[in-house]
Formats: C-alpha cells, sequence, structure tokens
C-alpha cells in the first residue's frame, strides 16, 4: 500500500481515474445502443429487426460499465455518490425508467405475440430517448455545478439534446459498420444529419464550463497550458473536417472506409471527455468536494484495488472476445 | 407519509421485483446447463426441444433480472446515503467484486450463449453457457455475503461513527452466511423447479406430448421433490441461527410474547402489537420449544425481552413477520406434497403419463409457488431485523435520504405502474409461448444435425 507514497493520495487518484474510464467506455458502448434506439422511428421494420440485431449480444455488457461506474463512485468516494445522487434525483428515476424499458424491449419484441410487437418497438424507442436525454440533462446539471436554477435547467436542457443527438450520430456511424446496402446508405444520411449536433455539442460545453467557473477557465486560459492544451481542440476540428469528407463518399462500392466513421466518432468521444476530466480535476462534486475529501478508508480501496488489477483486463479480454465473436455485418433475424 | 416510510416502500418494491428474476436465472442458468449436456450425450432430440424452450425463457427473465438490477444499484445513493456513509468500507468491496467478478461475466457470455452458437466451436458455447450460470451463482454469493453482514455482522470495528473492516473473512462468512447462501440458492432450485413443473404441465393440458415436454415435465417434478426436503432442513438449521443471533426476530416469527418454555408451535394467530398478546392462536403445544430447543420445556426467547425501560418496543413489527413466515412455510409444504405425490404416482403408473389430471391442474399454479416463498421468506428476515439496517450499528431511520416526500412519492408510482406492466407481460409472455409450444410450432422447423444447429434455430431468442 506505501509502496507508491501516502496512499491517501494516490487511492483516490487511481479511482477517480478508474471511475473517468468507466463512465468513458459506458458513454461509447452504450451510446451506440442508444442512438440505434433513437434511430429507430426512421427505419423500416425489416431494417428495425436488423438494427437490433446489429446491438443484441452487446448491450448487455455495454450497460454494464454504468454499473462500474456507479459502483466505483459508490465505494470510492461514498459522499459524494450520495450529494449528487440525491441533487439528481428525478433524472436518475427518468433514466433508469428508460433503461427498464429499453432493456425488456429486447426481448418482449421477439417474444411477444406478433400484435404486441408495435408497442414493444414504442418502447424501445421510449426508453433509450429517455436515457439520452435524462443522462444528457445531468451532465448538464453535473457542469452547472449541481445548482437548480432556470439558467442552469435551460442548459442542461440543451445539453439533453446534444448528447441524445451526439448518441444517434455514433449510433448511425456503428450501423454504418456493421449494416450493408439500403440500411447502410439510410444510416451514412442519419451519420450526416447528427454531425452537426455533435459540433453545436461539443462547442456548449467547451464554452459553457469556463464560463461558469473562474478556476476552469484558469485551467486553460493561461500560459503555457492554453498551448499545451491547443491540440485537443485543434485534433478534434480535425476529425470532424475527416467525417466529414468521408461521409460524402459512404457508402463505397467494396465497403472501404465504413469503419472510419466510427472510429472518428470515437475519438471525439474520447477527446471531449479527456477535455471535461481536465476541467474537473479534482473535484467529483464541482466546486465542492474534491476527489481526496471524498474518498473511503484506503484499507478497504486497496482490497478493491488489487481485485481490479486482476479483473480488469480478464473484463477486457473476453470482452474483445465476444466483439471478435460477432464481427462482421449483422443479418436479419428470423423469428419464430 | 414521510420520505422515510416513502422510501422503505420504493426499495422493498424495487428489490421485491428484481429478485423475482435471478431467482429464476440462478438455477434456470444449471438446468440449461444440463439440458445441453444430456443433448450433447444422447443426441435425444428430446433434450435439444427443451432446451430450446426453456433458453427464451432464460432470456427474457435474465434482462428483467439485469434491468431491475441497475435499478437497485442506483438506490443505495438515491435512497439511503447513509447506508454508504455508515458501513461503505464494509458494503463497498463486496458490492465492487459483484460487479467485477459476476455482471461482467454473465453479460458478455450470455450474448455468445444466446447468439453465438452458429458461431463459435462447440465447446466454447457450452463454456459459455457454464459462465453464465456460474456468473448468477457468483452475484448471489457476494450480494448475499453483504446481506448476511447486515443482519449478522462481523469482522469490523467502529470509528468515528464508521465502519472499518477488520477481517475480510470474517466479514464475507459472517455467522449467518452459509445458512442464507444455501437457503437462497436451494429456493432458486425450487422455483424453477416449480416453474418448470408448472408450464409442462399447462402444455401438457392443452394436448402437447412431445418428447421435449415429457422430459421438462420430469425434470421439474423430480428436481422439486428432490431439493424441497433439503430445503426444510436448511430452513430449521438457518431459523435455529437466527435464534442465536437474531433472537428478537425468532421470538416475532413465533409470535411469542413472553419468555418461557412450554412454547406451542402456533399454526394460526392473530398477533395484537397493543395488548402485546395473540388472538385466535391454534398451535401444537410444545411445538416451538421442540423445533428451538429440541425438548419440550425448552425456554424461548420471547418479545418482553426487547422492550425499553419507558416501554418502547425495540423488536421488529410482530405481524408481518409472523404472516410471512408462515405464508413461506406453508409454501414449502404444498410443495412437500405435491411433488411427492407426483413421484409416487410416476413410480406406481409408468412415468408421466399416469399423472392423473386434478394433479396437472394443481401444479400449473405451482408455477409461481417459489415466487411467492422466496419473498415471504424475504420479508420475514428483512422487516424481521427492523429497526435496525445493519443489526446494532445503524438504524434504518438514520440512514434514509433527505429527499423531499414528493420526489419520492412520485417516482415510487412511476416504479410501481411500470413494475405492474412488466409482470403482467412477463406472465402473459410465458403462457404464449407455452401454447404455441404446444402447437408444436417449435418442430415444424426442419430438424438440426447437430448442437451447432441450435442457434441458427433460435437466434436473438
Ligand atoms: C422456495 C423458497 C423457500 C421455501 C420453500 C422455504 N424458504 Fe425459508 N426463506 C427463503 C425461501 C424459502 C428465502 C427467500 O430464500 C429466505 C429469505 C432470506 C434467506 O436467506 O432465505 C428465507 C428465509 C428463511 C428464514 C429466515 C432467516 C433469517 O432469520 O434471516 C427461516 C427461519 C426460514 N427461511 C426457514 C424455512 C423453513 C423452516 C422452511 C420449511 C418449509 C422454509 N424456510 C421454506
Ligand atoms: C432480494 C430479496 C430482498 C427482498 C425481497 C428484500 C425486501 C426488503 C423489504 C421488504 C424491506 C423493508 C423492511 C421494512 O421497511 O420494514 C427491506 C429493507 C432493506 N433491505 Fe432488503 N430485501 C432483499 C434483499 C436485500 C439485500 C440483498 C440487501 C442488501 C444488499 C437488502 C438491503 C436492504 C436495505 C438497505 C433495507 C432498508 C430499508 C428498510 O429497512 O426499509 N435487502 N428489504
Ligand atoms: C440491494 C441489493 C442488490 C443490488 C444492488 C443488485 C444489483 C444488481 C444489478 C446491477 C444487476 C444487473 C447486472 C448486469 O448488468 O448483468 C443484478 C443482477 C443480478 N442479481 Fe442483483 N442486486 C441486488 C440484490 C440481489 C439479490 C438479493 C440476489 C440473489 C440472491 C441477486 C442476484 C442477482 C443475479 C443472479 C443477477 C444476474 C442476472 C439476472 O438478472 O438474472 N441480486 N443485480
Amino acid at each position: 500500500m506505501y509502496l507508491f507514497g501516502d496512499p491517501a493520495t494516490w487511492l483516490p487518484v487511481a479511482f477517480a481515474t478508474l471511475m473517468g474510464l468507466s463512465i468513458l467506455i459506458y458513454v461509447v458502448l452504450d451510446g451506440f445502443d442508444l442512438g440505434v434506439g433513437v434511430l429507430f422511428p426512421f427505419a423500416e421494420a425489416e431494417e428495425k429487426d436488423r438494427m437490433i440485431a446489429s446491438i443484441g449480444p452487446f448491450w448487455d455488457a455495454n450497460e454494464t460499465w454504468l454499473v462500474l461506474a456507479i459502483g466505483i463512485l459508490l465505494v470510492a468516494f461514498p459522499t459524494a455518490h450520495g450529494e449528487i445522487l440525491t441533487a439528481l434525483y428525478l433524472p436518475v428515476a427518468v433514466m433508469l425508467i428508460g433503461l427498464i424499458l429499453r432493456g425488456v424491449a429486447f426481448e418482449f419484441r421477439a417474444k411477444a405475440p406478433a400484435h404486441w410487437k408495435q408497442t414493444w418497438n414504442r418502447a424501445f424507442l421510449a426508453g433509450s430517448l429517455m436515457t439520452a436525454l435524462s443522462q444528457g440533462y445531468m451532465l448538464g446539471i453535473y457542469i452547472m455545478g449541481l445548482e437548480i436554477t432556470l439558467l442552469t435547467v435551460g442548459f442542461a436542457i440543451l445539453t439533453a439534446l446534444f448528447l441524445t443527438i451526439a448518441y444517434s450520430f455514433i449510433g448511425a456511424a456503428w450501423l454504418i459498420l456493421k449494416t450493408e446496402g439500403a440500411l447502410q446508405a439510410k444510416a451514412v444520411q442519419w451519420a450526416r444529419g447528427g454531425i452537426f449536433g455533435v459540433v453545436l455539442g461539443l462547442g456548449a460545453v467547451s464554452l459553457a464550463s469556463p464560463l461558469v467557473s473562474a478556476r476552469i477557465f484558469e485551467k486553460w486560459f493561461s500560459v503555457p497550458e492554453v498551448f499545451l492544451l491547443a491540440p485537443l481542440p485543434l485534433f478534434s476540428v480535425a476529425l470532424v473536417a475527416v467525417l466529414w469528407a468521408v461521409l460524402r463518399r459512404l457508402p463505397t462500392r467494396d465497403d472501404s472506409f465504413a469503419w472510419v466513421p466510427f472510429v472518428a466518432a470515437v475519438s471525439l468521444f474520447v477527446l471531449g471527455f479527456f477535455g471535461m476530466a481536465y476541467s474537473f480535476y479534482p473535484y467529483v462534486v464541482p466546486e465542492k468536494l474534491t476527489i481526496y475529501e471524498a474518498a473511503s478508508a484506503p484499507e478497504s480501496l486497496f482490497i478493491i484495488l488489487v481485485g481490479t488489477c486482476f479483473v480488469l483486463p480478464m473484463i477486457l479480454g473476453y470482452t474483445v472476445l465476444a466483439y471478435t465473436v460477432f464481427r462482421g455485418k449483422a443479418t436479419a433475424l428470423s423469428y419464430d | 407519509m414521510d420520505a422515510l416510510i416513502l422510501s422503505r416502500i420504493q426499495f422493498g418494491a424495487n428489490i421485491s421485483f428484481h429478485i423475482l428474476f435471478p431467482t429464476i436465472t440462478i438455477a434456470l442458468g444449471w438446468v440449461l446447463l444440463f439440458f445441453r449436456l444430456r443433448y450433447n450425450r444422447t443426441g435425444d432430440d428430446g433434450w435439444l426441444q427443451a432446451y430450446r424452450f426453456w433458453v427464451k425463457i432464460f432470456a427474457l427473465s435474465f434482462a428483467m433480472g439485469v434491468v431491475s438490477g441497475i435499478t437497485m444499484s442506483f438506490q443505495f445513493g438515491t435512497n439511503w446515503p447513509g447506508f454508504m456513509e455508515t458501513v461503505g468500507n464494509i458494503a463497498g468491496p463486496l458490492l465492487a467484486y459483484e460487479v467485477m467478478t459476476a455482471f461482467f461475466l454473465e453479460a458478455v457470455f450470455l450474448g455468445i450463449m444466446l447468439f453465438g452458437l452458429s458461431r463459435v466451436p462447440g465447446w466454447l458455447h457450452t463454456l459459455s453457457t457454464f459462465l453464465v450460470a456460474f456468473g448468477t451463482t457468483m452475484s448471489a454469493f457476494w450480494i448475499l455475503a453483504l446481506n448476511s453482514w447486515m443482519h449478522t455482522p462481523a469482522g469490523f470495528e467502529m470509528r468515528d461513527g464508521v465502519a472499518h473492516a477488520t477481517d475480510w473473512m470474517a466479514i464475507i462468512f459472517n455467522p449467518s452466511m452459509p445458512y442464507r447462501l444455501a437457503h437462497m440458492l436451494l429456493a432458486s432450485g425450487l422455483t424453477v423447479a416449480f416453474l418448470i413443473a408448472g408450464i409442462s404441465a399447462f402444455r401438457w393440458l392443452i394436448g402437447d406430448r412431445s418428447a421435449g415436454l415429457r422430459r421438462t415435465l420430469k425434470t421439474g417434478l423430480v428436481m422439486g421433490a428432490v431439493l424441497i426436503p433439503v430445503q426444510i432442513a436448511a430452513g430449521d438449521m438457518h431459523g435455529l441461527n437466527t435464534l442465536e443471533h437474531q433472537p428478537q426476530k425468532v421470538a416475532a416469527m413465533e409470535g411469542n410474547w413472553e419468555t418461557r418454555g412450554n412454547v406451542p408451535l402456533l399454526l394460526f394467530a392473530v398477533p395484537d402489537e397493543e395488548a402485546r398478546e395473540n388472538r385466535f392462536e391454534i398451535g401444537i403445544p410444545n411445538g416451538a420449544s421442540l423445533i428451538l430447543k429440541h425438548h419440550a420445556d425448552g425456554v424461548v426467547p420471547g418479545l418482553n425481552d426487547f422492550v425499553a425501560a419507558d416501554g418502547t418496543p425495540e423488536h421488529p413489527p410482530v405481524a408481518p413477520v409472523f404472516y410471512s413466515f408462515r405464508i413461506m412455510v406453508g409454501t414449502g409444504m404444498a410443495m412437500l406434497l405435491l411433488s411427492w405425490a407426483a413421484i409416487a404416482v410416476m413410480w406406481r403408473r409408468g412415468g408421466v403419463e399416469g399423472l392423473p389430471r386434478p394433479l396437472l391442474l394443481a401444479l400449473v399454479p405451482m408455477a409461481f409457488s417459489g415466487w411467492v416463498a422466496t419473498l415471504a421468506g424475504w420479508y420475514t428476515t428483512e422487516i424481521g431485523r427492523q429497526p435496525w439496517l445493519v443489526q446494532g450499528v445503524l438504524t434504518t431511520k438514520k440512514a434514509v435520504a433527505d429527499v423531499p416526500a414528493p420526489m419520492v412519492g412520485t417516482s415510487l408510482a412511476a416504479y410501481l405502474a411500470i413494475y405492474a406492466v412488466l409482470l403482467a407481460a412477463y406472465i402473459g409472455v410465458l403462457f404464449y409461448l407455452a401454447r404455441k409450444a404446444a402447437r408444436g410450432e417449435d418442430l415444424k422447423r426442419p430438424r438440426p444435425r447437430s448442437a451447432e444447429a441450435i442457434a441458427i434455430q433460435t437466434p436473438a431468442e
């Protein structure tokens, strides 16, 4: 425990990193699942089945990263966990109900009597929308320091819309990768529509956080930080340009470059996430509680960390296995 | 109503809904592995049909368990922040290990189990089925270690009002843990046994005579008949363990107001908290003394031992504990009666063919007897721990969140509505799938040539 110096300083950092990592993985992975759900109304019945087939084997494991993230918040920073979740009580409830609807709709739409299928399709859409919107709303309130005023709620409504569009963008990028034919062509259209939302959303968050907090402003716009950090926005702009160029040429005849939008979308999510993480460190509850103040006892954290070092590589390993097993284009499902 | 009572109802409703589905998946995973191995070994189509039918119900139950479980993991923060602030150093690692060693395992390999048969080699698919079953069992292990620790805390010390771990082995294998784990796993086995028997009886009654149905009907009945005596013995041992560590709970379970010998075993009574006595008692003389102390004049602790000097009770509310305990044991007795009667008939009259119609009719509602007993059992355990959340360490009142009551009320109403709809849809689909299978629609599909072919025909379900 003392190998790397005082555990009261490095353990909270280790756990904040772990938590950030699982939030990031969650946002990317469940982001495309939810995005596929948000795009549901734009697809034909047969296409819907293929869209479901493209995420069917993954969604459960993807969602588990949320359980891990919230679990780490719970076990590593218990006071922050209580404070954040009680402040976000209602949006959390909306998200949970959304996750419930979305998750069960996967099964019910395939197994319930045929005349119910339409209802479960709607439940799938409603669940995906509720989840995406409430996550975006929570993000906005969090950036605004968990204060509820007219202004912060207004901002949060904006982030709710932008995150939902961002999810549908990465969902469309996923469909470009996993489908072919008419559906793939449609997905390219969807992605072209979504890219503006992503740009606006990233812009809004990048502008709002320094404006709300002098501390964050200080962190970005003092010398030399401003130069060291410059690659972050520049890189994002470059990615958007690449995306734009590729989306205009897709779908190609031999399906080359179908992977580019997804990879670029993931990179954008990662960059945006790092920007936010940099802004908020070392706070878990913005401007109120640092990770050092909120951390639980070092002995307990250490016990978890030891386990994590063994188990996390295994989890990553079999996650990769699952994605390898189900690589390639998703085919239509044959229900009986 | 205040936030405390609403939070308690909300938590109780959510966990009650959640536990319905893990109870099924824990044991059904192993049963599916059994079907699969039988098919691999014998090549008999009946086992394949059994697998194909029940894997659908497994997938559906699993999804229900996952979504309600996610709700559970948020509840600690939204409704019980005091819980993690006081005992987080102990509850935290246990929950973290559950997520890392169980949830990911299940969730990842579930995808391969449900969709992967045509894509992966047979051994990897069998392994995935095994890992999913193993994962659900690990889940139960960790969460029950935590829950049992809340009943019989051990291996910790209090510093500045916060619990700190001193001995992890003592925490995990706390005094009530082995009993609770065994009893819960058996409960899961019984729930699945009667679910299989009940749904199979239903199919039989509407005219299904397929090979797969014969296999499942027999499997369910034999499994139930074998497990129920073991469960009764385990429950008895669990009760003796509780007598040692939480005598006030046993006093409430027995409805015993005075500490004394020659205590009867009450079959029925109406506990009256005001008068601190029972009305309309029907009991077996000396029964409780015999069961708990193994002789007729054994002294059994009564509720009068748990009253503060000023007369305020420090024991759990008696009536709910008393009734739910009787519901659980009563259901257990019904299970014993029915499964053994069925086995006896099958023995004498040549297998499932000989089962009389009334017996089959009785088996259909028993499909959900496992749920009834499991919920009743949990209510006994959890309400019997009140007013404590962690016995002797933290009261429920101290742990509740400071959330405005209307907010809790709103979310509670939304959860209840959605749970009611989902439960109705779940049961509806169960019988819909049974009727569909009984019409032989599963059989019309082309025969698979090998085990590999199962998934080609049941993708996505
Ligand atoms: C199919 C389900 C089932 C059946 C048939 C039974 N039980 Fe049970 N019982 C449970 C399912 C269950 C449970 C849901 O699994 C509980 C709740 C908590 C736990 O560990 O097990 C439980 C709790 C529980 C407790 C409370 C433990 C505590 O104090 O915390 C006792 C004393 C018993 N059981 C005893 C019995 C007896 C004597 C039975 C004889 C028929 C019996 N149970 C049948
Ligand atoms: C799975 C089956 C379970 C069921 C059906 C169940 C049911 C209940 C019920 C009905 C209450 C309310 C008691 C009362 O208010 O009088 C309760 C309380 C509680 N149980 Fe459980 N419980 C289960 C398992 C667990 C587990 C595994 C945990 C923890 C890991 C747990 C933690 C709690 C907590 C924190 C409370 C506090 C709320 C309260 O006492 O009202 N329960 N439970
Ligand atoms: C307060 C208590 C509980 C919490 C916070 C909780 C949390 C969860 C979560 C988040 C999941 C979904 C995992 C996934 O994404 O795959 C889950 C599933 C599961 N839980 Fe619970 N749970 C609780 C109580 C219980 C109890 C009492 C049991 C059994 C004795 C149990 C057994 C399981 C099992 C076997 C699963 C696996 C899959 C399934 O849903 O069938 N849980 N739980």
